[in-house]
């Protein structure tokens, strides 16, 4: 019954998104019965689509994670956008700095790295410098909150635009390959790559990116459990969330919780980066993410702040981002902002209905 | 000496030009949270008054009939906003992100069904732009005529003193008699529909349309203006001011040729670009001068309590 009753306020909203936009889609003139068959079933039909759908949600997991673990001590991370910025850039610095990377400028071939280390060395150390980076920017918020008292959202805002600025002025000036017109490092090296599925499952598709991150952030869903739920700190970071005084009577110090939960969320937003960095672009790429920090606010609000639902709340969102596109291409006059406006419409309908469902 | 005074200038007046929208929200934001709602959907509110501004400019050739619907516009936008954290006692942050996402959303798939351009509005000819006045927008005099109009209003009238009260200790304001959730819809549709005048000004003031998430964070700047100004009208001015200057002086030395650190490299504008925000939590954090919010800010009022 409790599951029941979980997922009947998250699953209002979904529909009553649907709805909304399907009274939209009318106004605009088009069907909106073809429209979301275009959104949804393109995720379902194939193979390709199912992994595509999961390489969507794969960035969408860790952010929904991150928003989820802030909640449940009480905060809201607006900033997990720019946590996974300065830990993508930290990921591919790494990469480039110790992968032997070799740029040629000109007819002269330069030395950009300091090392050439091996895979079994270098790819902890690009995961390690993302999660740092990451948890070091939700880091500032926390004890900003903690000590001053200052409002995680205000300053989570505003990290946001400092972490763009400073990884766009990094990249521009020390790791761009001269003459590229992108806003882009060059590669890292090889041996910092990390496979991709079809690699070792033969039936994942060879043109989907979905690589191992995807399950690096299955496990982390099933560690978020395990520690909010079965251990001593997940206790007293949901005691504070749920009543900071009462934790504090009890002898639980939010302001160390505080801390602990926006820089671990810092570094679930973090592992953006893995997946990203080391399984996709192979490089850091400025504008690589498609608002995947915002959109873990979503993830979180839909999945209830439960890895479970965080989980099916990403697969979900996903599988929109990835049907949004065949709305865009086969439709006449829908663009794929419709898939922004549904995850408008259900943050907007979550957040209204959470009086009557607590 | 002549280019350093011609530089100035034009400084000056580009920093003005830039500052304008930020002016209207911020004012905006400020009967909002004063009232005690935290009003994080600047950005949503002034993308809907810019599209709207934008689309009726266009369709009816008249910029004076595209503003004020663009001021009705923000209204009831953020009436809906209003509806969903004063009725429904929505978290505010949530709800005002997810009206900020909205408007990202809407506008585009509009504007794609209705001129067939990926997000964006036709070009509006120059001659239905809002017009100057001494090289200043009709839009920027308006918005430096609301800051004493505001001030006036929030702290010499019987409206501002309940609107205060309301931020400040809504249950006494109840027991005086104040009507505490019809003073913050108030609060929150008059700061859509001053955003709401910042967007339009963008779209058919400083640029001749409406493309994609064009406010491009200046609703969360005017908020952080907000806060750097501590709420008050006169000080929203000059942080406004501020702030548009940063950028006015960014975009001068964005590839100027002169614009060098004494090493020969050009001078990264990034970091002009993050002044406002690192301000903002220097501020914040209490370094200069404790910045106090009003004291029910962000907490939904229901009488059974």
């Amino acid at each position: 019954m409790k599951i029941v009753r979980e997922a009947l306020y998250p699953l209002i909203a979904v529909a009553a998104a649907f709805v909304i936009g399907g009274i939209i889609i009318l106004l605009i003139g088009e069907n909106p019965f073809v429209a979301f068959r275009l959104l949804v079933e393109n995720s379902f039909i194939s193979a390709k689509g199912i992994f595509e759908t999961l390489h969507y949600a794969t960035p969408l997991i860790f952010t929904g994670l991150a928003v989820a673990i802030a909640f449940r001590c009480g905060l809201l991370n607006i900033g997990a956008e720019g946590q996974l910025y300065v830990a993508a850039f930290a990921c591919a610095w790494v990469g480039i700095k110790f992968g032997g990377t070799i740029v040629t400028v000109g007819d002269v071939q330069q030395d950009w790295s300091w090392a050439s280390l091996p895979a079994f060395i270098l790819v902890p150390m690009c995961i390690a410098a993302a999660v740092i980076a990451g948890s070091f920017w939700g880091f500032i918020p926390g004890y900003l909150k903690a000590k001053f008292g200052s409002h995680e959202v205000i300053n989570t805002i505003m990290l946001n635009f400092i972490a763009i600025a400073l990884v766009s002025y990094f990249t521009q000036y020390y790791f761009k390959e001269p003459g590229d017109p992108i806003l882009q490092t060059v590669p890292i090296g090889d041996s910092a790559w990390i496979p991709q599925l079809h690699t070792f499952l033969p039936f994942v598709p060879e043109d989907v990116p979905l690589n191992v991150a995807f399950i690096l952030a299955l496990v982390m869903c099933a560690a978020m459990y395990v520690f909010l739920w079965k251990t001593k700190w997940g206790y007293e970071l949901r005691a504070v969330g749920e009543n900071p005084s009462a934790a504090e009577y009890g002898g639980i110090s939010p302001k160390k919780q505080i801390i602990i939960a926006m820089t671990i969320s810092g570094s679930l937003a973090g592992m953006v980066a893995i997946g990203e960095v080391l399984g996709f672009r192979h490089n850091y790429y400025h504008g690589f993410s498609a608002e995947w920090g915002f959109w873990g606010i979503a993830v979180a609000l839909l999945g209830r702040n439960h890895p479970v639902g965080v989980l099916l709340a990403a697969i979900f969102f996903g599988m929109l981002l990835r049907g949004g596109i065949f709305v865009d291409a086969f439709t006449e006059y829908i663009s794929k902002d419709l898939v922004e406006v549904l995850q408008a419409i259900i943050i907007l309908f979550v957040a209204s209905m959470q009086k009557f469902s607590k | 000496m002549e280019d350093i005074l011609l530089a100035s200038t034009i400084l000056i007046f580009s920093a003005i030009r830039l500052a304008t929208p930020m002016i209207f929200a911020a004012l905006g934001g400020m009967f909002s949270e004063r009232s005690g709602v935290i009003n994080i959907a600047l950005e949503g509110l002034m993308l809907g008054g810019a599209f709207t501004a934008a689309v009726v400019t266009y369709e009816l050739s008249n910029p004076y009939v595209g503003f004020l619907t663009a001021l009705i516009a923000g209204g009831v936008l953020a009436a809906l906003f209003a509806v969903s954290v004063i009725k429904f006692e929505a978290d505010q942050v949530v709800a005002g992100f997810g009206i900020n996402i909205l408007m990202l959303g809407v506008p585009a798939l509009l504007s794609g069904a209705i001129y067939d351009a990926a997000g964006s509005t036709e070009q509006i000819a120059k001659e239905y732009l809002l017009p100057e006045f001494f090289r200043l927008n009709v839009a920027s005099i308006l918005a430096f005529l609301l800051v004493p109009l505001a001030w006036y209003v929030l702290f010499k009238t019987p409206f501002g003193l309940r609107l205060r009260a309301v931020g400040e200790n809504p249950e006494a304001a109840d027991a005086a008699g104040v009507k505490v959730l019809r003073m913050r819809y108030v609060g929150v549709i008059l700061s859509g529909v001053l955003a709401a005048a910042g967007g339009a000004y963008m779209a058919i003031g400083q640029s001749s349309f409406f493309t994609k998430g064009m406010s491009a964070g200046k609703g969360f700047i005017a908020l952080a203006a907000l806060i750097l100004a501590k709420w008050r009208p006169f000080h929203v001015l000059v942080a406004c001011l501020f702030f548009g200057f940063t950028e006015a002086l960014a975009i001068q030395l964005q590839g100027a040729p002169w614009a060098k650190l004494p090493s020969g490299e050009p001078i990264p504008v990034q970091f002009i670009e993050i002044i406002p925000y690192v301000l903002t939590i220097i501020v914040l954090a209490g370094f200069i001068g404790l910045s106090r919010a009003p004291k029910a800010l962000g907490i939904p009022y229901s009488k059974e309590k």
